[in-house]
């Protein structure tokens, strides 16, 4: 008989580690969104069912005004992030090798190494200079931020598909005369979308969630969903947090579901 | 005659470590309305060839011209060539007529005459019925038909063909194979045509360039190429052929006498540019020798095996120097081998059948 391989699944042990894995992620989370519901105050004694923290978070203005806010920064960021990280994902995967790509592929994916908080104290600092020179301290600084760090969440599912697709269609393009404008609009462009839609999405989900740079970042007065709740912390709790907390989720799940689906699309 | 399409000294390497030399200067004239065949053995430069006319390529050192113009400095999209894709490279998010469209858009012809010359494409390669399928929907064979329309409907100056049936089961194969010299005969364009297969070349091509390790070998007509194959090279890779070793005793301008190691002597062609005298290497066909009473061959040798092929029979001998020696008979009513496995007999053949080889 032939030998069997090393499966750790067989492992004594391997199975109860798992599921304490994932109760220890998700058992928080359903938690959190079964208090969303809860008809008391309370974050932790369970009152009955209510949609009250909804509707309550629904009318906050502080609320209201940092979902805006985020959305704001997200739809704007996410746009920059994608249409630069289209380019990047261009230059390295259909122009000849050149000197230092491996260098370049590095400092586009710098965010994703980079600690957080070195970023964030860096964008500070730098914005802090722009603010002293140009008085001005409008939403910019934000969308700029975020659409920096958002370029390599981006680049990863745009590049990757670029690099899956057939380079005979290109030429065949080339071939049937098509200059290389028309072939990027009438054949790479249409078989590289659900890549550019999965970067999208993907680049907009993390700005939405972003609180480290953004707390950083942000002048007096321009809280985002994130750092409004982080602000709350400080205060009463109230299962608001957990209401808001269970639409960010909501929004975060559908988003990766489809970035899932779009990822899979071939041809 | 026009040449279509003139190569000199065309070289390409590929750069890498080691550098590949995947065409080591060729010299080429294809002229208009041929239908002319690359082949060779896979990795001798075929395609890389191809490519350089197409426009994917640039060469190394060395001249291209189309028409007496350079295409050197002509970017794919500008050249008046189109090929038919290895992989035919259908676009998957268009319909088979939106392919066979593209090229004509990309021309900018007006809408009517797209719609006409698709029409007629998609009938010329009797398409008709799956004209709105998308292209991943559609068999290999019908795919290729869709690549080849898309690739004419341009009306190039020349059409390029990568290796474009080895893809298919042989019953299409065949089919295709009078399918394409049809339409180009029909179409007048210069087909420049890719395949490892040696049959296929044959029955297809006005002219065969036989290409070995990144160089041209030989030239010719398919009969040329397959009667008086210059090297033995060629000779072996285009059907099968004896080796006799010879010595030229006098030589014309394109024949010589040569004496076989029998002693016998028999008159064979030179070809051009080959020794004209010494020790040289004769190629026979084996069809075109026949088995005679040993005392009338100019050869002799023992049977060794007899292979029955239905409508031919393969006889295999051993010369009485020990050379291997082939012959195939075809079978009719009034030929009967005359001889059994072990027997000792002649072999003839005609004069200036035995063609000299360059080495
Ligand atoms: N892009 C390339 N880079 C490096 N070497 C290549 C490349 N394309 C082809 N070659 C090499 O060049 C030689 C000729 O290849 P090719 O023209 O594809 O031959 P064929 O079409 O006759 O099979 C082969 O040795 C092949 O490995
Ligand atoms: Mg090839």
């Amino acid at each position: 008989m032939a030998r069997q391989g090393f499966n750790i699944r067989k492992q004594t042990g391997f199975s109860q580690i798992a599921i304490a894995c994932f109760v220890m992620l998700y058992m928080p989370i359903i938690l959190l969104v079964v208090y969303s519901f809860n008809a008391g105050t309370s974050i932790a004694i369970w009152e009955g069912f209510s949609w009250r923290w909804y509707v309550s978070a629904w009318a906050n203005d502080q609320v209201q005004e940092a979902t805006v806010r985020s959305l704001i920064i997200a739809v704007w960021a996410s746009a920059i992030a994608t249409t630069v990280a289209v380019l990047a994902a261009l230059a390295t995967t259909r122009t000849p090798k050149f000197k230092g790509q491996t260098a370049v592929f590095a400092m586009i994916n710098q965010p994703l190494m980079v600690p957080e908080i070195v970023t964030a104290v860096a964008l500070l600092i730098f914005f802090a200079m722009i603010k002293v020179a140009t008085g001005y301290t409008g939403l910019l600084y934000l969308i700029v931020a975020h659409s920096a760090f958002c370029i390599p969440f981006a680049y990863l599912p745009i590049r990757a598909r670029l690099q899956g697709m057939d380079l005979s269609l290109e030429q065949a393009a080339a071939d049937l005369y098509a200059s290389p404008f028309k072939v990027f609009t009438r054949i790479t462009l249409p078989q590289l979308w659900p890549g550019i839609a999965a970067g999208a999405m993907l680049a907009f989900v993390i700005s939405l969630d972003d609180v480290v740079i953004t707390e950083f970042v942000k002048s007096a007065g321009q809280d985002t969903l994130p750092t409004y709740m982080l602000g709350q912390l400080r205060r009463v709790m109230t299962p608001e947090i957990n209401a808001i907390s269970t639409v960010l989720l909501a929004i975060s799940v559908t988003m990766v579901i489809a970035f899932t689906v779009l990822t899979k699309v071939r041809n | 005659m026009t040449t279509a399409i003139s190569a000199r000294s065309l070289r390409k390497v590929y750069p890498g470590t080691p550098p590949v030399e995947a065409l080591a200067g060729a010299d080429l004239d294809i002229q208009d309305n041929e239908f002319f065949t690359l082949l060779g053995p896979s990795g001798c430069g075929k395609t890389t060839l191809l490519r350089m006319i197409a426009g994917f390529e640039h060469p190394t050192s060395g001249s291209l011209d189309m028409f007496g113009a350079s295409l050197l400095d002509l970017p794919p999209y500008k050249r008046p060539i189109n090929t038919v894709f290895q992989s035919y490279a259908l676009f998957p998010h268009l319909t088979v007529s939106q392919n066979i469209a593209f090229g004509l858009e990309m021309l900018g012809k007006p809408k009517t005459e797209i719609k006409e010359t698709v029409a007629q494409m998609v009938d010329l390669v009797q398409m008709s019925e799956l004209a709105d399928r998308q292209t991943g929907q559609i068999s290999g064979g019908q795919q290729q038909r869709v690549a080849l329309a898309r690739a004419l409907a341009p009306k190039p100056r020349v059409l390029l063909l990568d290796e474009p049936l080895s893809a298919l089961d042989f019953k299409l194969r065949k089919e295709m194979q009078l399918e394409l010299k049809r339409l180009q005969t029909e179409t007048g364009i210069t087909f420049i045509f890719v395949t490892h297969d040696q049959e296929e070349a044959l029955t297809m091509s006005d002219r065969i360039a036989v290409m070995n390790a990144g160089s041209i070998r030989q030239i010719g007509a398919p009969r040329d190429i397959y009667d008086h194959p210059a090297e033995r090279f060629v000779a072996d890779f285009i059907g099968d052929t004896n080796f006799l070793s010879a010595q030229i005793t006098s030589s014309n301008a394109d024949r010589a006498r040569v004496d076989l190691s029998s002693g016998e002597s028999t008159s064979a062609r030179l070809p051009e540019g080959g020794a004209r005298d010494g020790q040289v290497t004769l190629a026979i066909r084996p069809e075109h020798a026949k088995l005679v009473m040993p005392d009338d061959g100019l050869l002799r040798g023992t049977l060794e095996n007899i292979v029955y092929f239905g409508t031919d029979t393969h006889i295999h001998l051993r010369l009485t120097d020990g050379t291997p020696f082939t012959l195939r008979q075809q079978n009719n009513s009034e030929t009967e081998l005359q001889f059994a496995k072990g027997d000792t007999a002649g072999i003839r053949f005609a004069p200036d059948v035995a063609q000299v080889l360059k080495d």
